[in-house]
């Protein structure tokens, strides 16, 4: 039996196990909406902007650890996704992008709604294709979610013209992929390991440093077990958040500009750096001539572009991190504990723990902190936007599991948390899912409480509302001479009528005395989402600072 | 340092440009590039000549092979490999300089491949120092129009 593009495209989807796809209809993508009307498999949900698509897909693939999918139709749809698609580039995040587009003969020829979507997300995709044919839609679809989903993840666009749709093809769903020259090595190299063996024995103050990695391949228990087993102190970047538990003695927390002093000191000092499944970004490593200098490094990497990409490497090993740690961990004999060194770091711990002053104003950490403590016990999902609430979020609630910590690193998306926080709560429906945003971050796709209150959806907002946009306000006051161009948002709307015209519920809390109750009134309701306005006080600074150029041992502190 | 890396692909639609747009992003510049098919039709091989130390030059093969279209990527040492590169050089020609263009072209092994009343059309095929100093040789005479087709190269033996 024959059938369309469009019914090809939702079997394809099918079999590759999708059950929900975030979209917005159009023009070229009726051919397919069409089918989705009779279609009682895939759920669709109906975004209010397909950035909010974008994101949401994203958010629920962090969540679940499955494939996000997406979809939007031509043009300025498809431009849409760009936002949500560069996100999830920069973050490793597994997701299909599909993209409606003007029909074959009409290609090139500056059709209306027409953008040549495989050229601009070239750079920002681990692939992508344009479709000529109905044909190849199930082979295409069949390799777009293995090139997602392995090697390194990473977002697959698919940019269907609507005749694709149209046209009916014999349907049979491809048993295997042959991608001749796509073939991601997932052992570690044997010798390499080896070496790695020898420079952990020789460590005397050894420090773990892991990253995204460890979450996209699902190996934290196996890093808990190095750790262990060695006694070596683990730091994790902004993404590692959760691959090892925070509560954990040896944790120590971020690293990086906003890293804890003992982290950074740690790592400062350290004579063997172990990264596993991290990148050496920026924002991790400050002065990169600086960092770690006196460490041997090891880098455990999937990727083989990562190594000695910015910094040099004594034992790489390219490879998938579980894989790489289980045959790490075959070969390594327990280590004795290095007291001396774990004695400094607890020294540093003491003098230099994270904290805030108490006084002058509601403060962000103490509503983080206080979240905590209500919510620890149970499945929490706590979603970010980007900013300072951001840093504040990974440093004051602590996270013992993996995929509960969501947050935009690599991009550093403001308007991410809201529509990721939709995904990860379809994702995880019986999972407390928390979005913490700021006044200037929750503007930016706030349109999507619609969705959340359309599929009734109990994510709590909580808006952590200074009146600036605090992070480039920090930045201003640090190293601009308290100039704040343009940083202040004085003339916000009232975000707690604007969660009431969404058909949300709308809360504000000003005193420390009332953050508990409203958190707890917020948690009590289970049929849509709740936001709580928490006016916090304006000129609150994210300390430790590196401030950029500077060594990470190198902070301001407080 | 002058890096020649030949890339083998999938002859697909596009692969040109992810190839060339990957060069442009990440701040290489490209001194030439060939491309064509080889033995087999559904592969292509580029040549592409840039520029870059050898930590670039590093990161560059990598990032090449992150393309999922990338099946090989070499790098042509200058001494193990063979290079050559096809250049059509249209110079002023007359009665009295004909004869001492085609000695020049003989010399260079080149062939001269049209001639017009005013104009002779060289083609000349050699590594880049051979066509540039034909190039310069023919100067003299008033180059009208030149055309390079960038280098293209090769190991040698069964070195890859």
């Amino acid at each position: 039996m024959e059938i369309s593009g469009a019914q090809a495209l939702l079997e394809s989807l099918k079999h590759e196990g999708v059950d929900i796809i975030f979209g917005y209809p159009g023009g070229v993508l009726l051919p397919l909406y069409d089918a989705m009307y009779a279609n009682k498999d895939i759920k669709h949900i109906l975004v209010r902007h397909e950035q909010g698509a974008a994101h949401a897909a994203d958010g629920y693939a962090r969540a679940t650890g499955k494939v996000g999918v997406c979809l939007a139709t031509s043009g300025p749809g498809a431009t849409n996704l760009i936002t949500g698609i560069a996100t999830a580039y920069m973050d490793s995040i597994p997701m299909v992008a599909i993209t409606g587009q003007v029909a074959t003969p009409l290609l090139g020829r500056d059709s209306f709604q027409e953008a040549d979507l495989t050229g601009i997300t070239m750079p920002i995709t681990k692939h992508n294709y344009l479709v000529k044919k109905t044909e190849d839609l199930p082979r295409i679809i069949k390799e777009a979610f293995y090139i997602a989903r392995t090697g390194r993840p990473g977002p697959v666009l698919i940019d269907i013209p609507k005749d694709v749709l149209v046209n009916k093809i014999k349907y049979k769903y491809p048993d295997k992929v042959e991608l001749e020259s796509y073939k991601p090595n997932f052992e570690g190299h044997p010798k390499q390991i080896n070496m790695a063996v020898k420079a952990i024995a020789a460590a005397q103050k050894a420090v773990i440093y892991a990253g995204g990695g460890v979450i996209a391949s699902d190996a934290n228990k196996e890093l808990k077990e190095l750790a262990e087993k060695c006694n070596f102190p683990v730091t994790t970047t902004l993404m590692g958040i959760g691959g090892f538990p925070g509560t954990h003695e040896l944790s120590l927390g971020m690293l990086g500009m906003h890293g804890t002093a003992y982290a950074n000191y740690a790592v400062t000092e350290c004579d063997l750096l172990i990264s596993i499944g991290a990148r050496f970004d920026d924002r991790v490593t400050g002065h990169i001539a600086r960092f770690a200098p006196n460490a041997k490094i090891i880098h455990i990497d999937i990727d083989p572009a990562e190594i000695g990409k910015n910094v040099r490497v004594d034992v790489p090993i390219v490879g998938d991190v579980k894989k790489v740690l289980q045959a790490l961990l075959a070969k390594l004999p327990a280590k004795e504990k290095n007291q001396p060194w774990l004695d400094q770091i607890g020294e540093w711990k003491k003098k230099f723990p994270l904290s805030y002053k108490k006084e002058g104003g509601l403060k962000p950490q103490f509503i983080i902190e206080e979240l905590y403590a209500l919510t620890k016990d149970r499945e929490t999902v706590i979603v970010t936007e980007v900013g300072q609430h951001q840093m504040w979020a990974g440093m004051f609630y602590q996270y013992d599991k993996p995929r509960n910590w969501i947050s935009s690193g690599g991009l550093g998306t403001m308007g991410f948390g809201l529509p990721a926080a939709n995904g990860a709560q379809f994702g995880r429906p019986n999972a407390l899912v928390v979005d913490i945003a700021g006044d200037g971050s929750i503007q930016m796709n706030i349109q999507e409480l619609t969705t959340a209150v359309n599929n009734r959806l109990p994510i709590k907002i909580f808006v952590l509302n200074n009146c600036f946009l605090g992070m480039v306000r920090q930045w201003q006051e640090l190293i601009y001479d308290r100039h704040y161009s343009h940083t202040q948002l004085c003339n916000n709307p009232d975000l707690v009528k604007i969660a009431e015209a969404y058909g949300a519920v709308g809360l504000r809390v000003t005193k420390e005395e009332e953050v508990r109750p409203a958190m707890e009134k917020a948690l009590a309701i289970n049929d849509r989402p709740v936001l709580i306005d928490f006016v916090t006080a304006k000129e609150e600074n994210v300390f430790p600072f590196v401030p950029p150029g500077q060594a990470i041992n190198e902070m301001i502190i407080d | 340092m002058r890096h020649i890396i030949s890339v083998v692909v999938e002859n697909k639609p596009g692969v040109l440009t992810r190839v060339a747009g990957l060069f442009a992003r990440r701040g290489f510049n490209i001194e030439s590039l060939a491309v064509g098919t080889t033995e087999t039709p559904d592969i292509s091989r580029m040549t592409i000549v840039a520029e870059g130390d050898e930590q670039d030059l590093e990161q560059i093969i990598k990032q090449l092979y992150k393309l999922i279209d990338t099946m090989k990527v070499f790098d042509l040492p200058a001494d193990k490999a063979i290079e050559r590169e096809l250049v059509l050089i249209k110079v002023a020609a007359n009665d009295k300089t004909r004869q001492e263009i085609t000695q020049i072209v003989d010399i260079f092994r080149g062939k001269v491949v049209d001639v017009a009343e005013t104009s002779m059309t060289i083609e000349i095929v050699g590594d880049e120092n051979k066509v540039s100093g034909a190039e310069k040789l023919l100067t003299k005479f008033g180059i009208r129009e030149l055309v390079r087709t960038g280098v293209i190269g090769l190991m040698r033996g069964s070195a890859e």
